[in-house]
């Protein structure tokens, strides 16, 4: 019974938690509930994967109601994949959080933030669930008002003004997202993917599905951070309390990036809008500014938190190339790299979370030394720069492997330098970090330092040794993210 | 002994991967008790060599041993095969090691250097990578322990952690990965992808199936992108590592980088591109111009440097490119003098950085001009650097003459010319930079010491039995070269 209903239960129980969160007024009980929701999420998580993987598409009718007068949740390979690495993520991190949260954040507002947070989870698990294009705008919304939320709740005054920023672009990107949708209702009078699809592909040409394609592209391309709407992100990440910015980092550009290959390749497909317009051109263009300009930025920046930032968007640059390649093996490197960058992203910003948490600052000029002090925490962030850089034996590798073998096999030979290019730029702004932690003496202050409590270390160091687990052995992301994409280039049958 | 408690040529293939990490592990436990602490390191490059002696019995039998696979994805996959020609190198690497354990121990505590856990925690993780590129059974594995290696001699290159230290990690660190992502990666995926395969196998994989063009395009990525080999232009890491302390630049330019890279180079020719293929296609002849060129010039520049490790490390650039040049003969005899190249160049130059940093614990002398006489107070340690000296020149009895004598012999055979003439005036530069060292050394009479000053002796007996035993070696090598020229031979398929 509770298996025939996992596709709306995942959505609902970090919901319900939410709810019950923000009813309590003591910290530590909202943790309670926030660790229970996220660690069931995760269990459905792992039991609506299994499920795909043995039986096939799951469809999911809310209240009742079929397709496509009632919202369809509808899981295949592909959003199974996405919700599992959200899922994960969001577990994992949530004992960090007890530590860190209360360094950061007053007393008062704790069980704010597992509301928030829980929150955020709910809405980026419904985007990824829904086969709904309308239902996929509200979770958007969700899950965007929610770290709006979070990122307001961080230690410094400037967290308010990052905060407003966001809202700002985030709420014209859905703006623009729903504009587009409405477009697509007017034209085919319906909202289900699946339906949307059948319809589309029975439609001429025309100027309006055209708008509609460029309404939603740029509202998802601010909810990812494509270059050059990405100004929003590194403020958001630099100022968010350290476990917000590491849920941020590892799943929220990631969910964006799967609704933008789900619309384009499900939903329109590869003719229709795609083959008629340059638009693919246009996402290569903007993917190599993004892996050559945002790593560049990052190479210069002191902070350490708003230099991951700026990572970040160069690794969304490394999803979307994939997307413009339009292979299958350059979508399967874009689909690995959502739990690659996931794994990394999210190690690299817990280390760096556990350094704010001791030192005060993650500034560049105040962590002298502090590698030989926190060996463990910056370990860690060495393991994960290790994988951005896309060193052999690290997830980034893997990831960048497929990237370049797709290039190559377009005849892109120029492409596949172009990428190892770029990658090379993270030697730089990784370098920087760890010469400054590892090989310079500590100042008195952060002699003094040690590593955090166990409940931040732990998440830090599996999120680390995962990121060399999947890089020895990419079996299982890999094989996933390969019957992703499939799933994905398919099409609805 | 320990053969017949493993048997099997893979349990002892495995453990012997296994001895370096453990010894990693181990060692910062014993992190607070020194004495612990180099036991742990003494007692694992015992016993690595020990299996690496038992490894090469198999070999030199016939018996190739290995290791089932690791598949990371379908076609990429972490795997373990040893030939000869890494049997070659990793015999070089344990043997040394130990020597080198025995040296640091001397050196790291005659000179009172902080933060020796480490340091000793990044020797093994190097000798480690070391292995995994000497047994690695395809391009993969190579790679991957490749950029091991880098990642693990950066902190030992920035060990002193003052600013000239972390530049010269800095010039290090991006030009080795720098090359090996740019280069040597789209070679690697690139090979994959029109050869299908990325498995080693004698004769080659591209044979028959890439354009002659293409062949030299990818030779090209190769050899540049292996900056390890240090072929010029991508030589500039080199002496900017000459920062570290001795015991690192011994490893660095005898033992595992330098030669990491000359064996990757010369592994590619013969197991990728096939010896016979790449001379076939006709586009790998630049790159024995290349090679000779890096062997005057760097000749060159040695000449000019006062610093003994600079001249040291410009000679390193020059004789790493004997390899690289004997390789690109292309003839099997030349190629058999590539091999053994590597080994005699490992235990000659590790003879001299020995005698260098010997110089430096004991009298705290770096230039050149400040060694007038100093073979009279030092004679174990200057007459350890007149033997490596005279290798490196290439004079019998000294292990250098042998591989200078198997590629002449190559390049004579095939008439070319230009090797001949390359390896004739790097002799005589080869001789102009080291010989003036060993004569003021000996027959010059020292500067009077300043008042207040006393006079040193030799540095202290971990260092002079280190450089006394590779001394020795170099000349044993010369009269028993007998083990790597027979797996030499194995790999050119002369015997």
């Amino acid at each position: 019974m509770i298996e025939h209903h996992l596709p709306v239960l995942i959505v609902l129980v970090p919901l319900f938690g939410a709810l019950l969160s923000s009813l309590t007024h003591r910290g530590s009980i909202a943790w309670g509930v926030a660790l229970l929701a996220t660690v069931l999420t995760l269990a459905g998580a792992i039991a609506l994967l299994a499920r795909v993987t043995h039986e096939g598409v799951i469809s999911y009718e809310i209240g009742g109601w079929a397709p496509p007068v009632g919202i369809e949740y509808r899981v295949d390979m592909a959003n199974a994949l996405v919700i599992l690495i959200v899922a994960s993520i969001a577990a994992v991190i949530v004992p960090y959080a007890r530590v860190s949260v209360a360094r950061e954040i007053a007393a008062d507002q704790h069980a704010w933030f597992y509301t928030m947070y829980l929150l955020c989870v709910t809405g980026l698990i419904g985007i990824a669930v829904t086969g709904d294009a309308f239902n996929a705008f509200v979770f958007l919304e969700v899950s965007s008002l929610a770290t709006y939320t979070l990122i307001a709740l961080g230690p410094s005054r400037r967290s308010l003004l990052s905060a407003y920023q966001y809202l700002i672009m985030g709420t014209i990107g859905a703006t623009f997202y729903i504009i587009g949708v409405g477009l697509l209702l007017t034209i085919t009078g319906t909202l289900n993917f699946v339906d949307l699809a059948a319809r589309i592909a029975d439609t001429q040409y025309d100027q309006a599905l055209l708008a509609a394609f460029a309404f939603i592209t740029v509202g998802i391309g601010l909810k990812l951070a494509l270059f050059p709407l990405h100004v929003w992100l590194p403020n958001a990440y630099a100022k968010a309390p350290s476990t917000g910015t590491a849920l941020l980092a590892s799943t929220a550009t990631k969910v964006a990036v799967y609704l933008l290959v789900r619309i384009y390749f499900s939903v329109f497909g590869v003719d229709k809008i795609i083959g008629d317009i340059p638009v693919l051109e246009l996402l290569l263009i903007l993917s190599i500014a993004a892996m050559f300009f945002a790593s560049i930025v990052a190479v210069f920046e002191k902070n350490v938190k708003r230099l991951l930032a700026y990572s970040s968007v160069a690794q969304v640059g490394y999803m979307i190339l994939g997307v413009s390649m339009a292979t299958t093996t350059a979508l399967t490197g874009t689909l690995v790299h959502l739990a690659n960058h996931a794994l990394m992203k999210g190690a690299a910003f817990l280390a760096i979370g556990a350094v704010a948490y001791q030192l005060g600052s993650v500034s560049l000029d105040r962590m002298k030394g502090v590698g030989r002090v926190m060996p463990i925490t910056m370990g860690c962030f060495v393991v994960a720069g290790l994988s951005l850089i896309g060193v052999p034996g690290t997830v980034g590798f893997i990831s960048k492997y497929y990237l370049v073998i797709a290039a190559f096999e377009k005849g892109w030979w120029w492409l596949a330098f172009l990428i190892v290019a770029s990658s090379l730029i993270a030697v730089f702004y990784v370098g920087r970090v760890v010469e400054v932690a590892w090989f310079s003496a500590p100042d008195t202050e952060a002699a003094e330092l040690r590593d955090p409590p166990l409940l931040m270390l732990v998440p830090t160091i599996i999120l680390a040794a995962a990121c060399v687990f999947f890089g020895v052995d990419a079996s299982l992301t890999a094989g996933l993210a390969e019957g992703a994409a499939n799933v994905l280039f398919g099409g609805y049958q | 002994m320990i053969g017949s408690l493993f048997p099997g040529g893979d349990n002892v293939m495995l453990l012997a991967l296994c001895v370096p990490v453990i010894a990693a592990i181990l060692i910062p436990l014993f992190g607070a008790r020194p004495n612990l602490r180099e036991t742990v390191t003494l007692v694992s490059a015992g016993v690595l060599f020990d299996l690496v002696v038992i490894l090469g019995d198999k070999v030199l039998r016939g018996d190739l041993p290995s290791l089932p696979g690791l598949q990371v994805l379908p076609g990429l996959e972490i795997r373990f095969a040893i030939e000869p020609l890494g049997m070659i190198f990793a015999l070089v690497a344990s043997t040394l090691w130990i020597v080198n354990s025995i040296y640091s121990i001397g050196y790291m505590r005659g000179n009172n250097e902080p933060r020796q856990t480490p340091f000793y925690i990044c020797f093994a993780v190097a000798i480690f990578a070391t292995l995994g590129i000497a047994f690695s059974a395809n391009l993969f594995t190579l790679f991957l322990f490749y950029e091991v290696l880098t990642l693990s001699t950066y902190p030992l290159v920035t060990h002193k952690g003052n600013d000239d230290a972390r530049k010269a990690g800095r010039i290090y660190l991006v030009l080795l990965l720098a090359t090996s992502m740019l280069l040597l990666l789209p070679a690697i995926i690139w090979t994959g992808v029109v050869a299908g395969t990325l498995d080693f196998a004698s004769g080659g994989i591209l044979a028959g199936k890439v354009s002659p063009a293409l062949m030299g395009v990818l030779l090209f990525l190769f050899v540049y992108g292996i900056g390890k080999a240090a072929v010029m232009p991508v030589h500039f890491w080199l002496p900017a590592a000459m920062v570290a302390p001795t015991p690192v630049s011994a490893l660095l330019h005898a033992v595992a980088v330098v030669k990491a890279g000359v064996f990757s180079v010369v592994k590619v020719i013969v197991y990728v591109f096939g010896v016979d293929a790449l001379r076939e296609a006709g586009t790998g002849d630049w790159l024995a111009y290349v090679a000779g060129f890096t062997v005057i010039a760097a000749s060159i520049v040695a000449l000019r440097q006062d610093n003994l490790k600079k001249r040291l490390a410009f000679s390193t650039i020059s004789q790493l490119s004997y390899v690289v040049l004997a390789a690109a003969i292309l003839t099997p005899i030349s190629l058999v003098g590539a091999a053994m190249h590597i080994a005699a160049h490992a235990v000659s130059k590790i003879t001299l950085f020995f005698a260098a940093g010997s110089i430096y614990t004991a009298a705290h002398l770096t230039e050149i001009s400040q060694l007038k006489g100093i073979g009279r107070r030092m004679p174990w340690t200057m007459t350890a650097f007149a033997i490596g000296a005279l290798s490196m020149i290439g004079v019998p009895p000294t292990a250098g003459f042998l591989g200078k004598w198997f590629m002449l012999t190559g390049a004579m055979e095939t008439k070319q010319w230009v090797p001949v003439g390359v390896i004739m005036l790097s002799t005589i530069l080869n001789a102009t930079y080291f010989l003036p060292i060993i004569f003021d050394a000996f027959f010059k009479a020292p500067p009077e010491p300043e008042p207040g000053h006393h006079a040193h002796g030799e540095a202290p007996w971990p260092i002079v039995l280190a450089l006394t035993a590779t001394a020795a070696g170099t000349i044993l090598l010369f009269f028993f070269p007998a083990i790597p020229l027979a797996l030499a031979e194995m790999m050119m398929g002369m015997r």
